[in-house]
This record gives C-alpha cells, sequence and structure tokens, in this order.
C-alpha cells in the first residue's frame, strides 16, 4: 500500500486504473464513508444548533440582542454574507475556467469545488434573511411592485445583488447537476431500492449514445464559458454594495478586482480543506492524489499574490489620494481597536501562503488542513475589516462608535458553517463526490498518450478488409472479462 | 415486415470504430450510417466521430436564443418597472438610467442564455423521456455499444457477422415491429 502511494504521489492519477474500479472505489463512497464522517455530520449538526438557537433568541427578543445598532447595522452578518459569497468562486475556477483551458487534473475534484459554489451560495443567501430580523417581511428583499404601486430603486448594488445571486445560484446548480448526469446513470445501472429510484429520476434517461455526448459537451462548455463573466460580475456587484457608497473606506476603485482576487482566495483555500477531508473520508488516495493537491496549492499561492498585490494598491490609493476620512479610516485600521485582527488577516493572506512553496509541506496534509482553515479564518477577517472599521469611523463624530458582535451574531455565524457542512456531507453521500465519466477520459487519455484536445490517427486501417486484419492489435484479441483497456 | 436492432459490445474504441468504418465502406448493403448509435461510458473518441460522419449540435442557436430574449426581457422589465416612476420627482436624473440597467440587463442574459441552452440539452439529447432502443448497464462501466436500427432480415445478419468479426465481447437483438 505505501509503495503504491509513493508511486503515486508522482502522477495526477495512475492511469493503469481500470475504468470498471474507478465505478467501484467512487459508488463505494456512496455507502461506506470513515467513521470519521459520522463526526464531522454530528459537528455540523451541533454548529447549526447553535445557530438555530442563536436566530430563534434573536427572533423573539430582537436585533438588539445581537449588538446591531446604528451605526454598526449590518456588521458580521454583511461580512460573512461577502465571505460565503466569495467561497463560492471556488466551482466556477475549478470547474469552468479549468475546463475550457482543458487543464484535465481538475477532473477528480471539480465535482465537489462545484457543489461547494452551490452550497455557499445557499448558505450566503440565509444571511439577508437573518439580517432582516423581521422574517415575515423577508420577500421585501425581493425586486417587486410593492403595493404602493413602486418598484424597488433598481439603481441600487442591493437590488443587482438579488439578481447576480439569484442567477448565479442558478447557473452553479444547473451546471452542477448538468455535469452530474452520465455519473447518475453509472449509478442508476448499479443501485437497488430507493437509490435506484432516485437516480433513475435525476438520470433522465441517459444512455451515453454519441447523440447525447455531443450535446451534452456542447451544453457543458457554453455554461462554462458563461459560469465566468457570471462569477466575476457577481463578486464586482458585490464589491458595488460598498464601493458605491459614500463611505471613507469603501469608496474605492479597486474594490471589484479585489472582492474577485479574496473570492478565489477563499475558494482555493475552502477546496483545500474539502479535498483533505474527502480523501480521508472515503479513502480517494487514488483519485484526489497528491500530485493534485500541490497544484491546487500553487494555484492559491499565486492567487495569494494576486491579493496582497491588490491590497497593497488600495492601501497605496488610499494613503496617496489625500482624503482626510479615508486616510483615518485607513491608519485605524493599522492601530485602532481592530487592529489585531487586521494585522492577523494581513499575516495570514500574505505571509502564511508562502508555506505553500515548499514541497515538503505541501505533502504534509494534516498541517495543510490546519493552514487552509486559517486561510479561510483569515479571508473571513477581511470581510469583517471591509466592513467594520468604516462603520466604526464615518464621516460624522457622532456615529464613531467601536462595537463588538454579541454571543447572538456569532452563534449565528458559526452555524452557518454548520449548514454549509450538512448541505455538502448529505450530497457526497448522494451524489458521486468524484466524477466517474471524467475520471476516465483522464485516465484513458493519459494512457494513450494523448492530449485530449487534440483527435489522434485513427490506429487501424481504414481500408482494412474483412477479418480482423484493419483491427487495432487490442481488439483482435478478445479480453474474456471484457471492458475497455 | 418486421426490422431488427442489433447492439454490440465492444472491448475498446477502436474495435467499434472498425465495425463501424466497415459499414460506412458498404459491407453491410443498404444500411444507414445515421441509423447507428455509439453508448460509451466517455465522450466518444474523436476517431469514433470521423466515422460517424458530421453530426452537429443545435444547441448553441438555443443559446442564442435565450442571451437574446434574456437582454431584452430584462431590459424591457426594469425600463418599464422604472416608468411607474414618472408620477415622482426624479431630481434631474434620467428616468431610464442605462449604466445602471446594464448590470441587471446583463445578469438576464446569462440567466436566460443558460435556461435556454438546458431546454435545448433536454431536447436534441432526449432527455427526460424513457430510455429507448436496446441498452446495456455495461456501456456506462467500461464497454462501447454500436446500435444499428432500422435492419432487414438480410442486413441484420450481415451487421452480426460484421460485429462478430470485429471481435465483439456480446452481441444484442430485438425486433422492430412496424
Amino acid at each position: 500500500m505505501a509503495s503504491y502511494l509513493d508511486k503515486q504521489d508522482l502522477k495526477d492519477i495512475d492511469e493503469q486504473i481500470k475504468w470498471a474500479q474507478i465505478d467501484k472505489d467512487v459508488l463505494r463512497s456512496l455507502e461506506n464513508p470513515r467513521w470519521s464522517y459520522w463526526v464531522a455530520f454530528a459537528f455540523c449538526v451541533a454548529l447549526l444548533a447553535i445557530a438555530v438557537t442563536a436566530e430563534t433568541y434573536q427572533y423573539l427578543y430582537g436585533m438588539g440582542y445581537a449588538n446591531l445598532n446604528w451605526p454598526h447595522m449590518w456588521d458580521l452578518y454583511i461580512a460573512t454574507f461577502v465571505f460565503w459569497i466569495g467561497m463560492s468562486h471556488s466551482g466556477t475556477l475549478l470547474s469552468a475556467i479549468l475546463h475550457i483551458v482543458q487543464a484535465d487534473w481538475r477532473k477528480p475534484i471539480y465535482r465537489f469545488a462545484e457543489a461547494m459554489t452551490t452550497f455557499t451560495l445557499m448558505t450566503a443567501m440565509l444571511f439577508p434573511v437573518v439580517h432582516v430580523g423581521r422574517l415575515w417581511n423577508v420577500y421585501w428583499t425581493l425586486p417587486y411592485l410593492s403595493d404602493r404601486g413602486i418598484w424597488p430603486n433598481f439603481r441600487s448594488p442591493l437590488i443587482w445583488d438579488a439578481f447576480a445571486v439569484f442567477t448565479y445560484l442558478t447557473s452553479s446548480a444547473l451546471f452542477l447537476f448538468i455535469g452530474s448526469i452520465p455519473d447518475l446513470a453509472i449509478c442508476r445501472d448499479n443501485a437497488t431500492g430507493w437509490r435506484k429510484k432516485l437516480y433513475t429520476v435525476l438520470a433522465l434517461g441517459w444512455q451515453g449514445t454519441d447523440h447525447q455526448w455531443r450535446h451534452f459537451r456542447k451544453a457543458y462548455l457554453i455554461m462554462a464559458c458563461f459560469l465566468i463573466p457570471l462569477a466575476v460580475s457577481v463578486h464586482s456587484i458585490v464589491s458595488s454594495d460598498f464601493s458605491m457608497s459614500l463611505n471613507p473606506g469603501w469608496h474605492v476603485t479597486t474594490f471589484p478586482p479585489y472582492f474577485v482576487a479574496g473570492a478565489l482566495y477563499s475558494g482555493c483555500a475552502g477546496i483545500m480543506t474539502l479535498f483533505i477531508l474527502l480523501r480521508h473520508f472515503f479513502r480517494f488516495e487514488k483519485y484526489m492524489t497528491l500530485s493534485i493537491f500541490e497544484k491546487n496549492a500553487k494555484l492559491t499561492f499565486a492567487i495569494a499574490m494576486v491579493w496582497t498585490y491588490l491590497n497593497l494598491i488600495e492601501f497605496s490609493s488610499v494613503w496617496y489620494g489625500h482624503s482626510v476620512a479615508d486616510k483615518e479610516v485607513l491608519w485605524t485600521k493599522f492601530t485602532g481597536a481592530y487592529a489585531p485582527y487586521f494585522w492577523s488577516m494581513i499575516f495570514i493572506g500574505s505571509v502564511l501562503p508562502f508555506t505553500l512553496c515548499f514541497q515538503r509541506l505541501r505533502r504534509n496534509l494534516p498541517l495543510m488542513f490546519v493552514i487552509s482553515i486559517i486561510f479561510n479564518i483569515g479571508m473571513w477577517l477581511e470581510r469583517w475589516m471591509i466592513i467594520a472599521p468604516t462603520l466604526q469611523l464615518s464621516y460624522h463624530p457622532i456615529a464613531w462608535n467601536v462595537m463588538w458582535p454579541s454571543a447572538v451574531q456569532w452563534g449565528i455565524v458559526l452555524g452557518s458553517i454548520g449548514w454549509f457542512g450538512l448541505l455538502f456531507l448529505v450530497f457526497v453521500k448522494i451524489i458521486p463526490s468524484v466524477s466517474m465519466y471524467e475520471v476516465k477520459e483522464m485516465v484513458y487519455h493519459r494512457k494513450h498518450g494523448e492530449d485530449a484536445t487534440v483527435a489522434p490517427e485513427p490506429s487501424y486501417s481504414l481500408s482494412g478488409g474483412g477479418g480482423a486484419a484493419g483491427v487495432h492489435p487490442a481488439a483482435a484479441k478478445p479480453d474474456p472479462e471484457g471492458g475497455q483497456q | 415486415m418486421s426490422k431488427h436492432r442489433v447492439l454490440g459490445l465492444f472491448k475498446d474504441f477502436e474495435g467499434a470504430t472498425a465495425a463501424i468504418t466497415d459499414m460506412r465502406e458498404g459491407k453491410v448493403p443498404g444500411a444507414n450510417i445515421d441509423d447507428v448509435t455509439v453508448m460509451s461510458p466517455i465522450a466518444p473518441h474523436p476517431a469514433i466521430e470521423d466515422a460517424l460522419g458530421h453530426r452537429t449540435t443545435p444547441v448553441g442557436k438555443f443559446t442564442l436564443a435565450g442571451g437574446t430574449f434574456g437582454v431584452t426581457f430584462g431590459f424591457l422589465f426594469i425600463s418599464s418597472a422604472q416608468a411607474n416612476f414618472l408620477v415622482q420627482p426624479q431630481g434631474g436624473k434620467p428616468v431610464v438610467p442605462l449604466p445602471t440597467n446594464f448590470i441587471p440587463t446583463y445578469e438576464m442574459l446569462i440567466l436566460f442564455s443558460v435556461l435556454f441552452t438546458l431546454v435545448g440539452l433536454i431536447i436534441f439529447a432526449r432527455l427526460g423521456r424513457p430510455m429507448r432502443g436496446l441498452y446495456s448497464e455495461k456501456v456506462s462501466l467500461d464497454q462501447i455499444g454500436v446500435m444499428v436500427d432500422n435492419l432487414d432480415d438480410r442486413q441484420y445478419e450481415a451487421v452480426k457477422s460484421l460485429f462478430q468479426e470485429r471481435n465483439a465481447l456480446e452481441i444484442r437483438e430485438e425486433v422492430i415491429n412496424k
């Protein structure tokens, strides 16, 4: 076992794996996870219970118990909303962008990254609901005609948010579903009982015909092409919630790219965390290899450096802009009440990624698991440090106030991790978290030494006569066990 | 007169491609290449697509239609809603501001493009309908299926022997009553 894994360390995947073995390994994950899966499940349920308790308390006794008061009207809730929206960019990056550039190492891991996109968006969308406080009026957040015949203000970035996040959730959920159809057919063909019925419905009658594959590939490519500008627009629009205002610290032109870089960063860090967990839960060492993990780690490092650069751009443009109020907010970030959090963010976001430069550290998965979680804490701090210092120090001295979130806010924020984790853990027990058909393609193309993009010369004789004269040698001798390869 | 349908299961793409190429070269007199369907666990090998001949997909046209609809609907929806604001003082600002309307319109463009693409996929890939023809679970596992439809008795025998020549692992057949 050890020698097998050592050999595996050097490759993205072992191209000698039989297709039937891929199906067997992945389908087994739907039935038989390690006990640690159930520990994680229980942990998420516990976190969610904390959130439900906190939300019930806030609902019964009012928003004041969350320490939400003027000028800190949206604090942790909006920071966590932005954090979860940012995490959602992982799926788009790994699935759509790497699909278009045909980086085949994404194939064993893109499915769970796409799922992460959908579930982080579902988690993010809870926060406007929680933040509204009066849950019975939550529909006011939707762009609809009011009873006084007035439409919402379409000039407001908050309305753009509603359009963008809804579009992103719909598109990414469909992208996830469409990409899963061939695998759902495999599940259908191998399942029994209630799973058989479920997969029969979800597979939509997929038979793997050349007609279906042709339309499928086209549709998948088109959706991938649309998802990339959509993802960029979503986080740009979220950044507009702040940058379109005139508040010091927020009215910054670099906010949209800064938000997108932060989103990709936290998305990549999230992928690192879930990669390590799934590899452990489902014994996916053969598919989620160290080589693939390293590629993702290097990508994370590159994005971390982009994020660092954009931070410097933001700070220097504020500093040399000579706007007194903006400068004061920046200086308060450096030295004020929130300074420990701010410098933690800088350390985690810009210095800690250098651990990813060392192969020995990159290959230490327990260490990487801890570091990836710290990255995400750093990215969460980034969002909080965007919100709180500006709310603390706006234009009017009467509104200057440092506020610390209450246990109610912390409870709901922690509970959102439980909600996301629960959705994700249920998903990976029902839908294969490794794409079987894409891994088969990866193995096939690597084994045959082909670039997946280039049609190889047929290895049989087109002018061959009858019999086996024109047949590829591999086909000339039937394999009694049957099957590809 | 009854017609036949035959499914040959092959070990790999090479065998399947060779069988299709034989048919294309006229080894099954009167057989139509459009009646040949390949079933595979992964997207068919480019050599198979060459052997099957050029087959197009109109899914992209649905995307174009969706995008056009999305832009039109998105802009008209927002603009017509804003036209209701005429009763309110605008403070010198345009009733229908183009730069800000661009953003929700852009989102609608993407949303409807994606939705129409999905509809196109469902229609053309015949998704959501009962499975038709011969199907083997082995084609979702590790074998390549070549199914030929609308064969008369003579063609049916020719296809079966051709599949055997090309080392098909298994041959299934059914009679289509017309």
